[in-house]
């Protein structure tokens, strides 16, 4: 039971019905909120102070100590902004995009496990329910990309489709192996089974998981859409003030939503020793959230076909490979020590990476036109 | 089903991120191919070449260090060897030792810019740049000492330089030849075996071979298509000659190859630059020239190897204070008559990086 159901019970006790039924609604709602807009605030400064590192300079330090306060003069700056709007746009949608783009990344947070029953709601088929919600923030971004009426835009709007239908495919091929072990699909039941963190026993599956997710959230070095030297903002090149802000927090409430989805699925959730689990969940969250930005500081763009190809030709066949392998073991050794385990699949991981990188060429050449 | 479809004109600059200036491509796309380029210049034309007409050959210095703001020195060096061939003029030994020690920091100073913002052009988040920027700032404090301006430094004269080193210069030049081997190993450390620049970068972009020189490019363009030319050594100006030093070669003339020219001629400017440090002899800084100069009538061409190629001055003097005519060839602008041959049927991604190979500065095409 969570701890919001139990909340809900003790309520019901003294309340009426429908009141027990919709505050602790309210309550897990802006908890969620508030939560996620401390956290973007938090990695915004932390991604601005941590690339800084790479880059040897300082990062912002002016605004309150060591220029923690600087995430909320952005936001007040941006919030003074004018709001504008292009002539020839499309008014309706220019106005929904960004609505359509930031409340999906909202809704994943719901079935996020941040401590022992600490969740919105514990769906039994929870992780499909991530895969599902997280697609739809594209709609948005196309719609931005259409309603700017700006070639750029459109562009960046053409490469969000082509990229997200292609790396859909290989992240919830390797969900699958997740969900192969441990026999279910929801959240909670994921950590639950996590007594050895799921990085151990599925690499592969983990480092096709975490690409792909770099791809779906448009981080470097798959971040094409916005891609600054070729199209400038990519989708939001015409949205200023509120509306680009949402589209701002939507980048980052993604990033930490993928963040704890990878916790949750290959770094065993909230547990840990010694430390409260809600310390370990956001260790976690912050070690993933690093990898990001290091890998987005020292590596360059991939091109648009390049993209797709490694999507097709690496991604894919991996992750069906790594499916057919992770159901293997399911079935077949199931009682394995798991040490074992562990070594013969860093062994194919090692193997296939190999295999694939010596033998296929990303993207292709010149075109005749 | 077929789904109609028909190319769209994509309007690139004059303002945007990669355009290096005030640089505008009309690029016509079919999706994300590019089918047609057509740049349009002259957003940045100052009419450098009739200002010129009208003032003396000294005030015409500070002018040549607006042509190129990321190699003043060279721009200067070009023009006033081209006058001193104008008007017979003999510089001191000093001297020459000191434009070529000046020249060689500007080459490299330009190279560290031409491959940050390349790298940056293939989406690597400013960092490979601020890597480059830290040396630059080195060689920039450097010139601050010579002549006290970090970009648009009016440090020669007709007959010589403006004033002689400080003495703190050469011990602080010294340490920065030094230093500076181990810089370029880190940044090939840090850049060469990258899979994702490799694959960016390699069979991008190709100028071949006789298409550079039937356009008569120059410079790190030029010989990345494997043309052995260095002006410095195959029509030897200033005291080239003297020193020991190689000319690198790309043999496809991608993308790759032309950063990677630029990354080996760092390596020989260090050379170049050890080498006049420990020849450089005491003497006078300037020639006896007269104030207002009236070289005798008639035409000259005098070009050098400036870091993006071949940098001329053609001036024609009518015996009066200024000059009669003032043209630049500015290498940046032969070289870019090449990018609509080298990107069509590529996406726009490489139109984007092929052009920052280039390294073009719109300073001196519209000059």
């Amino acid at each position: 039971m969570t701890l919001l159901e139990q909340f809900q019970l003790w309520l019901a006790s003294m309340w009426p019905d429908w009141a027990a039924y919709i505050t602790p609604a309210i309550v897990g709602i802006l908890v969620i909120i508030i939560f996620v807009l401390t956290m973007v605030m938090v990695i915004i400064y932390f991604e601005r102070r941590f690339m800084a590192r790479f880059q040897i300079r300082l990062g912002p330090n002016r605004c309150g100590p060591e220029g923690i306060l600087q995430p909320i003069a952005d936001a007040i700056k941006v919030l003074f902004k004018e709001d504008i709007v292009p002539a020839k746009g499309d008014k309706l949608v220019h106005w929904i995009a960004p609505i359509v783009v930031f409340v999906p990344i909202l809704m994943i947070f719901a079935v996020v496990p941040i401590h022992k029953g600490a969740i919105l709601v514990d769906l039994n088929v929870g992780i499909v329910y991530v895969v599902a919600i997280s697609s739809l923030s594209t709609v948005g971004i196309y719609m931005a990309g259409w309603a700017a009426n700006n070639k750029y835009a459109l562009i960046s709007a053409l490469r969000t489709i082509a990229q997200m239908v292609s790396y859909e495919l290989p992240v919830v091929l390797s969900i699958l192996g997740v969900v192969l072990m441990v026999g279910s699909l929801s959240m909670n039941q994921i950590v639950d089974s996590q007594s050895i963190p799921f990085i151990l026993l599925q690499p592969l599956g983990f480092i096709i998981f975490f690409l792909g997710t770099l791809a779906e959230m448009n981080r470097c070095p798959f971040d094409l859409l916005e891609a600054e030297s070729e199209i400038i903002a990519g989708y939001h090149i015409e949205y200023s003030g509120m509306k680009f802000a949402l589209f701002y927090l939507g980048e980052y409430g993604h990033a930490v939503a993928y963040s704890c989805i990878i916790t949750t699925l290959f770094l065993s959730g909230w547990r840990g020793p010694l430390l409260p689990p809600i310390i370990w969940f956001l260790i976690k969250i912050m070690v993933v959230f690093a990898l990001i930005v290091w890998i987005r500081s020292t590596i360059p763009r991939l091109r648009v076909d390049q993209l797709m190809a490694f999507a097709w030709k690496c991604m894919l066949p991996m992750a069906v490979i790594n499916l057919f392998i992770v159901a293997a073991e399911v079935l077949w050794l199931p009682e394995v020590f798991p040490w074992i385990m562990i070594a013969v699949n860093f062994a194919f991981a090692c193997a296939l990476v190999l295999l694939w990188s010596k033998l296929f060429v990303l993207g292709g050449g010149r075109v005749e036109v | 089903m077929a789904i109609k479809t028909e190319p769209f004109i994509l309007n690139m600059g004059p303002q945007h991120p990669s355009t290096h200036g005030v640089f505008r491509m009309k690029v016509t796309l079919d999706g994300e191919v590019v089918v047609d380029v057509e740049p349009v210049i002259g957003y940045l034309h100052r009419g450098i070449e009739k200002l010129a007409e009208g003032r003396t050959y000294t005030q015409n210095i500070p002018f040549t260090d607006r042509l190129d703001y990321l190699a003043s020195m060279t721009n200067n060096f070009a023009y006033v060897l081209a006058v001193e061939k104008l008007a017979g003029i003999k510089v001191p030994e000093r001297v020459e030792y000191l434009r070529i020690i000046v020249a060689e920091m500007m080459r490299i100073s330009s190279h560290l810019m031409a491959v940050g913002f390349f790298l940056n052009d293939l989406g690597a988040m400013m960092t490979p740049m601020l890597y480059m920027f830290r040396e630059r700032e080195k060689l920039l404090d450097l010139f601050d000492m010579v002549c006290g301006q970090r970009l648009t430094y009016n440090y020669m004269r007709i007959g010589g330089v403006s004033q002689d080193i400080p003495d703190d210069f050469l011990p602080a030049l010294k340490r920065f030849v030094a230093e500076m081997p181990g810089f370029i190993d880190e940044y090939d450390q840090l850049l060469a075996e990258n899979e994702i620049l490799l694959v960016r970068t390699k069979g991008v972009g190709v100028l071949p071979k006789d298409l550079a020189i039937n356009i008569a490019a120059s410079g790190p363009v030029l010989r990345a298509s494997g043309v052995d030319w260095d002006i410095r050594r195959d029509d030897t100006y200033s005291i080239y000659d003297r020193f020991d030093f190689d000319i690198p070669i790309g043999n496809v003339g991608d993308c790759y190859d032309r950063y990677w020219v630029r990354m080996q001629e760092m390596s020989q400017s260090i050379r170049i630059l050890e080498q006049a440090i420990a020849q450089l002899p005491e003497g006078k800084v300037c020639a006896d020239v007269p104030q207002l100069l009236r070289p005798p009538i008639g035409e000259v061409y005098g070009h050098i190897e400036a870091p993006k190629g071949e940098l001329g001055f053609y001036l024609v003097s009518d015996n009066s204070i200024s000059p009669y005519r003032f043209h630049i060839r500015p290498p940046t602008l032969i070289n870019l008559t090449a990018l609509k041959d080298m990107v069509i049927g590529w996406k726009v991604a490489d139109l984007i990086i092929t052009f920052g190979s280039m390294d073009v500065c719109l300073g001196e095409i519209d000059r």
